[in-house]
């Protein structure tokens, strides 16, 4: 039984870890490319979301390479991330394929059912063995992200430009010929050495750039065209507001626990959304809010076409922007979305932070010397 | 001098605002509501809100513009969900952020929460919040909400013999024609019943002889029963609605077609519309899907509505499809 999943980020490194030390047989979907996106936009509804025509590709790609079961997550509303199961198992089946799906969620009431469908996918392992192996690959979805972050602390400031890039493009291709969580916790330590041994130059000034939004846009590199990648080359410093082990810590273990602390994300909000409005758009407006706290010197706001709950955070964030006085662009996501246009918008962006930057400074300095 | 309370005439207006009217009026405030929706209010509302907001959002932005001077109070209540387990949309449990952040030099807004998913205490409070605004007699507010709970169900009730909200919400019951056969029309009511969105489109098939069946024209225990045979429950209520509506018209009322009109960036529709789109397809029944955004043009929608009521009259769905 060959297990395949969809691409998000990095994420393929948590799930095939899990998977793998549970003795399941793991089918990675190639990356995502352009071919990937052309099966999706053909088959998925016209105006459904990106993440949704992505994830067809992403099957398509994997029944060819002889995957059986597909796994994929639920929810229950008011995204519409927690009906795609449904659709995209409709959308298979009138194209004829023959798989199976295990839709993981949340259980309403009857744990019965997720016990069960986790059994169907391991072959009847332990629940106690399963419970092992989702902390372990948590952990490996941590050092992912360190490794990431980390890659985004150095790529401004390395002195060969692109070393970072092409270590990361390495461990990639070693990453998915790798198997279980140990051997893979391994690989990501070795690549954080390498990349923390890459040569920097210090001093240099570097602007730091918040991203917040949609989850999938955030993460996944191929719909946000490297956006980290491209503004680590224009000498930014990156953070990203939501990572794949916030999201499995924070919305997979401690919402189901009832553990997950918002207070200070609804805090930082208040003011211009007081309400959950599904997704991660309230995160969106709260994280922006935290960011200028930090001292960040601009936001950018990622979002697929007609995403509901970030149209509603885009309506407030000029009003953020305003009032704190930092400044967010907007970047909405399609399957139109070109690189160079995309490009420009940056290059323009990294541009008026850094004007901005610069005359605080002077302005400062006038001030001190009491010009 | 009586307290003016504007209500826009958009979105859930269609379902809710007998209930509404009655209870503000019982509390001794004047009812005043924007004008229908016309081309200004249109343009108004795509204007200041977001570009890529849908067109009942934008519509609704409209209605605020137009109605903000001439009122006291602003009723935009944040309804998160009315039924249990269920959700409106993301849009709505964000609805009075979204307009105080893009409408400048607004009256007071009447913003209260209407969450029902987990429990049905938040009525409660949202009801007693909204009253204390205009009296401090708790009796008051509550024989205010009874008696709007009960013209709620009055309205309902005579959408269920086949009324629109607007004739409903004149009294009337629905004007009696002699049709020929029935059709399904589904989608959201704000879209569906907003003459000007919709372009009259219920006028234009009944003027052609044909009893159109919304989904608010039928009983919703049925809607329920079928819901439940879902493979996954639906978690939007307007959703479930339309989805089951579907199904109901098909196997119980033997509708000749079904039509959805959607509107452009619904991120309901998108999906539901996908579903809903396989199967009638599945059974061979003739199926319309009309999206409208702020650009449509009314020839092209009846060109198309004409083509598929003549398709439907021409030897049925079999040849033409």
């Amino acid at each position: 039984m060959l297990v395949t999943f969809p691409h998000m980020g990095n994420a393929y490194i948590a799930m095939k870890s899990v998977l793998e030390d549970l003795g399941v047989e793991v089918l990675v979907p190639p990356p995502c490319t352009k071919r990937t996106l052309e099966l999706g936009t053909k088959h998925a509804p016209e105006l459904a979301c990106l993440p949704l025509k992505l994830n067809i590709g992403n099957y398509i790609e994997a029944l060819e390479m002889g995957a059986e079961v597909i796994v994929m997550a639920g929810g229950c509303g008011p995204c519409r991330f927690g009906y795609y199961a449904e659709v995209q198992r409709e959308i298979l089946q009138d194209l004829g394929c023959n798989f199976k799906m295990v839709v993981l969620e949340r259980p309403q009431g009857n744990a019965r059912d997720f016990v069960k469908k986790i059994a169907m996918i391991t072959g009847g392992k332990n629940i106690l063995q399963v419970l092992a192996s989702i902390k372990r690959a948590t952990r490996v979805a941590v050092l992912m992200d360190e490794l990431e972050s980390l890659c985004w602390q150095v790529r401004p400031r390395e002195k060969r430009e692109g070393t970072v890039s092409r270590l990361m493009r390495e461990f990639h291709s070693q990453a998915v010929k790798t198997r279980g969580s140990g051997k893979l916790a391994i690989l990501i330590g070795e690549y954080k050495n390498r990349i923390s041994r890459v040569e920097t130059e210090e001093k240099k000034e570097v602007l730091r750039i918040g991203i917040v939004g949609e989850i999938y846009t955030v993460i996944e590199p191929f719909v946000n065209v490297s956006i980290a990648e491209k503004l680590g080359d224009l000498g930014a410093e990156v953070d990203k507001s939501i990572t794949v082990s916030y999201w499995v810590i924070n919305h997979l273990i401690k919402e189901a626990l009832h553990m997950h602390d918002k207070r200070e994300l609804r805090e930082a909000s208040y003011p211009y959304l007081r309400s959950f409005v599904g997704g991660h758009g309230q995160e969106s407006v709260a994280n922006t809010v935290l960011y200028k706290r930090r001292g960040y010197d601009g936001v950018i706001h990622l979002l697929p076409f007609t995403c509901m709950p970030e149209i509603v955070a885009r309506s407030v964030l000029p009003e953020v922007s305003h009032r704190y006085g930092i400044p967010v662009m907007t970047l909405v996501l399609d399957e139109m979305t070109g690189e160079a246009g995309y490009m420009t918008r940056l290059e323009a962006f990294v541009d008026l932070i850094r004007r901005k930057k610069e005359m605080k400074e002077l302005y400062e300095e006038r001030i001190l010397s009491g010009d | 001098m009586k307290p003016r309370v504007g209500i826009p005439r958009a979105l859930l207006y269609y379902n809710y605002f007998p209930m509404w009217e009655a209870f503000f009026k019982e509390l001794g405030a004047e009812v005043v509501l924007s004008d229908l929706t016309n081309k200004k209010i249109l343009d108004d509302g795509v204007n200041c809100s977001v570009d890529d907001a849908c067109l009942p959002i934008k519509v609704f932005h409209g209605h605020i513009i137009n109605l903000k001077d001439r009122v006291d109070y602003l009723f935009v209540p944040r309804l998160i969900s009315v039924e249990r387990n269920e959700y409106i949309c993301p849009k709505f449990c964000g609805l009075p952020d979204m307009v105080l952040n893009s409408v400048r030099e607004l009256p007071t807004v009447i913003d209260c929460t209407i969450n029902l998913r987990n429990s049905y205490s938040s009525l409660r409070k949202a009801v007693l919040d909204v009253g204390r605004l205009f009296t401090s007699d708790y009796r008051r507010i509550y024989m205010a909400y009874r008696k709007a709970a009960q013209n709620l169900k009055f309205f309902e009730e005579l959408m269920e013999n086949g009324a629109t909200p607007l004739e409903a919400m004149r009294g009337c019951h629905s004007a009696k024609g002699e049709y020929r056969y029935p059709i399904g029309l589904i989608g959201h009511p704000y879209n569906i019943y907003d003459n000007y969105v919709s372009m009259r489109i219920i006028d234009k098939l009944r003027d052609r002889g044909i009893n159109v069946i919304t989904q608010d024209m039928i009983c919703s225990t049925e809607l329920d029963r079928i819901a439940r045979g879902f493979s996954k429950p639906m978690f939007w209520s307007f959703g479930k609605r339309i989805m089951a509506a579907s199904r109901y018209l098909i196997d119980e009322r033997q509708a000749r077609g079904i039509i959805y009109l959607v509107a452009f960036g619904c991120g309901l529709d998108a999906l539901v519309g996908d579903l809903v789109e396989r199967r009638i397809r599945k059974r061979g029944i003739p199926f319309c899907l009309l999206t409208i955004d702020e650009h449509t043009g009314e020839a092209g929608i009846d060109t198309r509505l004409e083509a598929f009521v003549d398709m439907l009259e021409w030897g049925g769905a079999k040849e033409c499809l």
